[in-house]
C-alpha cells in the first residue's frame, strides 16, 4: 500500500516510538470494500517498526472481542496501550488521516496528548463515559 | 481529526472514533452527515466543523452535562 519514499519517511517518524503500541485491527473477508487495503496498509506500518504490534481478527469470528471493545462494523482498528484501547479508528485511514494514523500512534506510545494543561485539568471533570464520533471523509 | 483522539488519551472516561464517512452510508444517514468534520457525542450531533482547543473541550463537557464556557478555568 505505500510506496518506497512513504516507507521512509514512516519509519524515520516511528523510531520516536518510546514503548510498544498495539493495533488491534478487525477486518472481514466478504462485505467489505476496503478491509483488504486496510489491512495491507496496517501490515506496512507494523513492518516499519518492532514497536507497532498488529493483531488482526476476524469480525465474524471474533464478535465477542470485538463487542468488547465496542467495534460492530469493518474495517476497524483500535490503538491501544497498556492503559487503554479508546483511540478508534472506523475505515481507511488514507490522506490525511493517515497522518493522524501516525499521530496517534505516537501519542500512545508516549502517553503524552500534547493538550493544554487548562484541558487536562478540565477533562478531569469528567465522571461519565463519554463517545466522541468525528466523521471526516478521505482527502 | 486528532483533538478527540488527544482528549481520549487524556481522559479514561472519553473513547474517541474517527469514522471514515463515505465507508458507513447508514451512519451519515443517521446524523444528517452533510458536511466534515462532523462531530457526534454520546450519539447526537454535537456541532459541524473545526474548532479550537478549549472550545472543543467545552462542547464536551456540555455533553457531560458539565457547564462551561471557552477559557473558563474549572
Amino acid at each position: 500500500m505505500l510506496d518506497e519514499p512513504t516507507k521512509a519517511r514512516v519509519r524515520e517518524r516511528l523510531q520516536a516510538l518510546t514503548a510498544p503500541v498495539r493495533l488491534i485491527h478487525f477486518t472481514q473477508e466478504l462485505g467489505c470494500e476496503t478491509c483488504t487495503d486496510a489491512r495491507l496498509l496496517l501490515q506496512d506500518v507494523a513492518k516499519l517498526s518492532e514497536r507497532v504490534q498488529l493483531e488482526v481478527y476476524n469480525l465474524q469470528l471474533e464478535r465477542a472481542h470485538a463487542a468488547a471493545l465496542g467495534i460492530d462494523r469493518v474495517p476497524a482498528t483500535v490503538v491501544a496501550n497498556g492503559r487503554g484501547a479508546r483511540i478508534r479508528f472506523l475505515g481507511l485511514p488514507v490522506g490525511y488521516e493517515f497522518a493522524t494514523l501516525l499521530e496517534a500512534i505516537l501519542d500512545v506510545s508516549s502517553g503524552h496528548s500534547h493538550l493544554q494543561p487548562e484541558t487536562i485539568a478540565r477533562l478531569q471533570q469528567i465522571q461519565q463515559p463519554i463517545h466522541l464520533q468525528v466523521y471526516v471523509t478521505p482527502t | 481529526m486528532r483533538l478527540a483522539h488527544q482528549l481520549a488519551l487524556e481522559s479514561e472516561q472519553i473513547t474517541a472514533d474517527m469514522v471514515e464517512a463515505a465507508e458507513f452510508p447508514d451512519l451519515v444517514q443517521r446524523y444528517g452527515i452533510r458536511a466534515v468534520p462532523h462531530v457526534v457525542i454520546n450519539g447526537r450531533t454535537a456541532f459541524v466543523g473545526a474548532l479550537p482547543e478549549a472550545e472543543f473541550v467545552a462542547r464536551v463537557l456540555e455533553a457531560a452535562g458539565i457547564a462551561t464556557k471557552p477559557g473558563q478555568q474549572s
